[in-house]
C-alpha cells in the first residue's frame, strides 16, 4: 500500500474510490457524493475496464462500489475477482433489495450492499470499510512482530546459539506468500500469470470437475491445458481459491468453532478414519477462521493460551487413498506427549496435558511433496477449539537425537515471563516403531520450512534431527493443530508431531488440555518411554532421525 | 429574488411534480449536491437520464417486437431502466418498471406490452414536466438554483 502519511493523516479524505455501473446517470450521481465526501473517486462503466483498472494501479485504490448488474460482466463476478485477486473491500449495490440477492453478494464476499437509490450519508460512512481493513492489517504486523521479535528469536537464540533467521516478510500482504509454494524455493520470482476470468472459470470448472475435496494442482493442470501455465500457478491459485472459498464460509465457521464439544480422542472412538485438521489455506487466510501460519492467525487469536481441544474431521484422501485407509485400519497409534508440572501425566485442572494422536503409516513411503498434497487434498479441515483457561505463554521446542537405537525428543517448554524452560525427553523406542522406512525426507522438510516461513530456521546444522524450531515448525505445520493462540506455542506440539514424525502421513491430533506452566529445565525431564507405557506405542521411523 | 413571481413559479411546479408522485425524495438529494463546482448538476443528471432511458426503452421495443421473446433480455433493459429512474427519483416510471418487470417473470406478454405502454407514458409525461421546470429555473438563474429550489 503506498500510503503516504499525508494520506494517512487526511484520512478518510482522499479515499480512493472505485465506481463501477454500468448506468450513466448513476455513475455521475455517485460521483459527485464522493466527491463531496472528499473521496477520490474514479468511475467506469464497465466491469471488465475496472478489472483492468484495479490490475493496472495495483494498491491504488482503498475500495470498490459496484453495481450488481452489468451487461458486459456479473457484478458479483467481479466482485469475486477483485476478492481473489486485490484483496479489496467491496460494496455491491442494487436498486433490487431482494434478500436472496443481498445474500448473494454477501456471500461473495461484499463487505455491505445498498440499496439504490443511494444516500450520500452512506457514502460518507464507506471509510470505515477501509478502516477496518486496517486495523486488521495493523494487528497482524504487530502481533506477528512480537511473536516473532518474543517469542521466537529470543527463545531460540537462547536454545541454539546458533540463529539463522530465515527470509524475513517484509509485507503481510497475503499475495506475498501465495506465490510461494510449499517446498519450493521462493527466492525465485516465477512468472506472472494473470487470471483472467476465462482462465478461472476454466479453473473452476476443472476443480469442480475433479471434485473440491479430491483437487490438487496437477489434476487441475492436466483438465485446464493451458499452454504456458505451471504446476506452481495452479498450485498457487489453487490456494488463493481456497482461501477466497473459506473467507465466504468464515461466518458459519466460527458458529462451527463456538459450539464446538470439547471431545477427548475421538480417534480412540472411531480409529478407522482417517482424519486431519487444517489446511493449508485456513492458515494462511487473513481472516479470523484461520488457524495456520500466518500474520492473520495472529491477530485473530487471543493471547490467551487456553485449554484447546481438537477434533479433526473426516477427511477423505487424494493421495493413496487405499493405502491410506488400510493403514488407518491397522496401524493406528497413538503417542502421547505429556507435560506436567506435577509430572502426572493426566493432570488435573490445573496440569497441562497434552495428547497428539498420529496415526503412522505403515510401510509406505510418501515424500514431503506428497505430504503437502495430502494435507492440500483435505475437504474439511474444521478445527474446534475450546479456550477456557488463561495461562503464561509456552515455547515449545523440540528436537531429536538419533544417537543410539532410541529416539529421542526434547520438548522444552518456555514461560516467555519467567525465561525458564524445561526440557522434556521423550525416548521412544525404535523397537515399539512399526513403521519402516521411507518417511519424509526431514531434510526436505526443513528446506521447506526454511522458505516458506519467515519465521527463521535455527537448528544448527549438527542438529541430528530434523526438527528445526517451532516457529518453522509452526509454519509449515499445514497440520497445525493449532490452539488458536499463536502465543502459545504449545500448539507446536503439533508441528513437532507434523515434523518429528512426519511420516506420518495424516494423524488427528488432540489437544485435551494444554497447560504449561513454568517449568525448569532441572525439574523435569521426560522421557517418552514413560509416556510410551502410558499409551500406546509410539511409531517412529528409524530412517527419520538420521 | 425568492419573491420573484419565477421563484415562485419553479417552487409550485417542483411542489407539484412530488405532489403527484412524478418524483421522489430522490430528487431532493439531487438538488442538494448541486453546487458551485457543479451549478448544473440537476440540469446535466436529468439529461443523462432521459438520453440513457431513451436508449434502454427502445431496447424494450425491440425486444417486444422479437420472436420468440426473450424475457430474460427484456428483463435485463426494464431492470436497468427501473435502476436509471431511481437515480433521478421519477418514482411513477419505476413503479411501473416494477409492474412491468413482475409480467416479465411471468411470461406474459400480454401484460408485458400493457405495463410498457404506461412505462413510456410515464416517463414521457415526466420528461415534458421536467423540461418545463428545468426551463423556468433556468430563468431564476444566473443565481444558484439551490437557492431557488431548496425544499422548504
Amino acid at each position: 500500500m503506498e500510503n503516504s502519511s499525508s494520506r494517512d493523516e487526511s484520512f478518510p479524505a482522499g479515499l480512493r474510490v472505485l465506481v463501477v455501473d454500468d448506468d450513466p446517470t448513476w455513475l455521475k450521481i455517485l460521483e459527485k457524493m464522493l466527491r463531496k465526501c472528499s473521496y477520490e473517486v474514479t468511475t467506469c462503466s464497465l466491469a471488465r475496464v475496472a478489472l483492468g483498472l484495479l490490475r493496472e494501479r495495483k494498491d491504488w485504490f482503498d475500495i470498490v462500489i459496484s453495481d450488481v448488474n452489468m451487461p458486459d460482466m456479473d457484478g458479483f463476478k467481479l466482485l469475486e475477482q477483485v476478492g481473489l485477486e486485490m484483496d479489496l473491500p467491496v460494496i455491491m449495490m442494487s436498486v433490487d433489495g431482494e434478500t436472496s440477492r443481498v445474500m448473494k453478494g454477501v456471500q461473495h464476499g461484499a463487505c455491505d450492499y445498498l440499496l439504490k437509490p443511494v444516500r450520500m450519508k452512506e457514502l460518507r460512512n464507506i471509510w470505515q470499510h477501509v478502516f477496518r481493513k486496517k486495523i486488521h492489517e495493523v494487528k497482524e504486523t504487530e502481533n506477528y512482530d512480537s511473536y516473532e521479535d518474543n517469542n521466537i528469536r529470543s527463545r531460540l537464540d537462547e536454545f541454539n546459539g546458533g540463529f539463522h533467521p530465515s527470509k524475513k516478510r517484509k509485507d503481510n500482504h497475503h499475495k506475498e506468500y501465495m506465490e510461494q509454494s510449499f517446498g519450493d524455493s521462493v527466492s525465485v520470482k516465477k512468472a506472472r500469470v494473470v487470471w483472467s476470468v476465462d482462465l478461472h472459470q476454466k479453473f473452476v470448472t476443472a476443480v469442480n470437475q475433479i471434485g473440491f475435496d479430491k483437487v490438487g494442482p496437477k489434476k487441475i493442470l492436466d483438465l485446464m491445458d493451458v499452454p504456458g501455465l505451471t504446476r506452481e500457478n495452479v498450485a498457487s491459485h489453487l490456494q488463493k481459491y481456497r482461501l477466497y472459498l473459506s473467507r465466504l464460509q468464515k461466518q458459519n465457521e466460527e458458529k462451527t468453532l463456538g459450539g464446538a464439544a470439547q471431545t477427548e480422542l475421538n480417534v480412540k472412538e472411531r480409529p478407522g478414519v482417517l482424519s486431519q485438521q487444517s489446511s493449508l489455506a485456513r492458515q494462511q487466510q487473513n481472516s479470523p477462521s484461520g488457524f495456520g501460519f500466518s500474520s492473520a492467525r495472529i491477530y485473530t487469536q487471543e493471547m490467551i493460551p487456553k485449554i484447546a481441544s481438537f477434533r479433526a474431521t473426516e477427511t477423505e484422501l487424494a493421495l493413496n487413498d487405499e493405502s491410506w485407509a488400510s493403514l488407518n485400519k491397522r496401524n493406528i497409534t497413538r503417542f502421547g506427549v505429556m507435560a506436567s508440572k506435577n509430572l502426572e501425566p493426566w493432570g488435573d485442572g490445573g496440569n497441562q496435558l497434552t495428547q497428539f494422536v498420529q496415526f503412522m503409516k505403515d510401510q509406505q513411503s510418501i515424500t514431503f511433496k506428497d505430504f503437502l498434497e495430502f494435507r492440500q487434498a483435505g475437504q474439511d479441515h474444521c478445527f474446534e477449539t475450546d479456550h477456557p483457561q488463561s495461562q503464561p505463554i509456552v515455547n515449545l521446542r523440540g528436537s531429536t537425537e538419533a544417537e543410539d537405537t532410541s529416539q529421542q525428543i526434547h520438548m522444552k517448554p518456555v514461560d516467555s515471563k519467567e525465561s525458564k524452560y524445561m526440557l522434556l525427553k521423550c525416548g521412544l523406542d525404535s523397537g515399539s516403531s512399526q513403521v519402516s522406512h521411507g518417511f519424509v525426507n526431514t531434510r526436505s522438510f526443513q528446506a521447506a520450512s526454511a522458505t516458506n516461513l519467515s519465521c527463521g530456521n535455527p537448528c544448527s546444522s549438527d542438529d541430528k534431527n530434523s526438527i528445526t524450531s517451532w516457529s518453522s515448525l509452526y509454519s509449515d505445520a499445514e497440520v497445525a493443530p493449532s490452539i488458536d493462540s499463536l502465543t502459545f506455542p504449545l500448539q507446536s506440539c503439533g508441528f513437532f508431531e507434523n515434523a518429528g514424525f512426519h511420516g506420518l502421513g495424516a494423524f488427528e491430533c488432540n489437544q485435551i488440555a494444554s497447560d504449561f506452566q513454568s517449568i525448569l529445565y532441572d525439574e523435569l525431564q521426560y522421557n517418552c518411554e514413560y509416556l510410551s507405557d502410558l499409551f500406546e506405542a509410539p511409531m517412529v521411523d528409524d530412517g527419520l532421525f538420521t | 429574488m425568492e419573491c420573484s413571481p419565477l421563484y415562485r413559479q419553479a417552487a409550485n411546479m417542483k411542489k407539484s411534480l412530488l405532489d403527484q408522485g412524478y418524483l421522489d425524495e430522490q430528487f431532493h438529494q439531487l438538488e442538494e449536491l448541486q453546487d458551485d463546482l457543479s451549478p448544473n448538476f440537476v440540469e446535466e443528471v436529468v439529461t443523462l437520464f432521459f438520453r440513457d432511458s431513451a436508449r434502454l426503452i427502445a431496447g424494450i421495443d425491440q425486444a417486444l417486437e422479437k420472436t420468440p421473446r426473450d424475457f430474460q433480455r427484456l428483463d435485463g433493459f426494464i431492470h436497468q431502466l427501473k435502476g436509471s429512474s431511481s437515480s433521478i427519483g421519477a418514482a411513477k416510471v419505476k413503479n411501473e418498471c416494477s409492474a412491468f418487470q413482475d409480467h416479465c417473470n411471468q411470461g406474459s406478454t400480454e401484460g408485458c406490452l400493457r405495463s410498457f405502454k404506461r412505462v413510456k407514458r410515464e416517463h414521457a409525461a415526466l420528461r415534458q414536466k421536467l423540461e418545463n421546470y428545468l426551463q423556468v429555473l433556468r430563468q431564476v438563474s444566473p443565481s444558484p438554483m439551490k437557492a431557488a429550489v431548496r425544499p422548504k
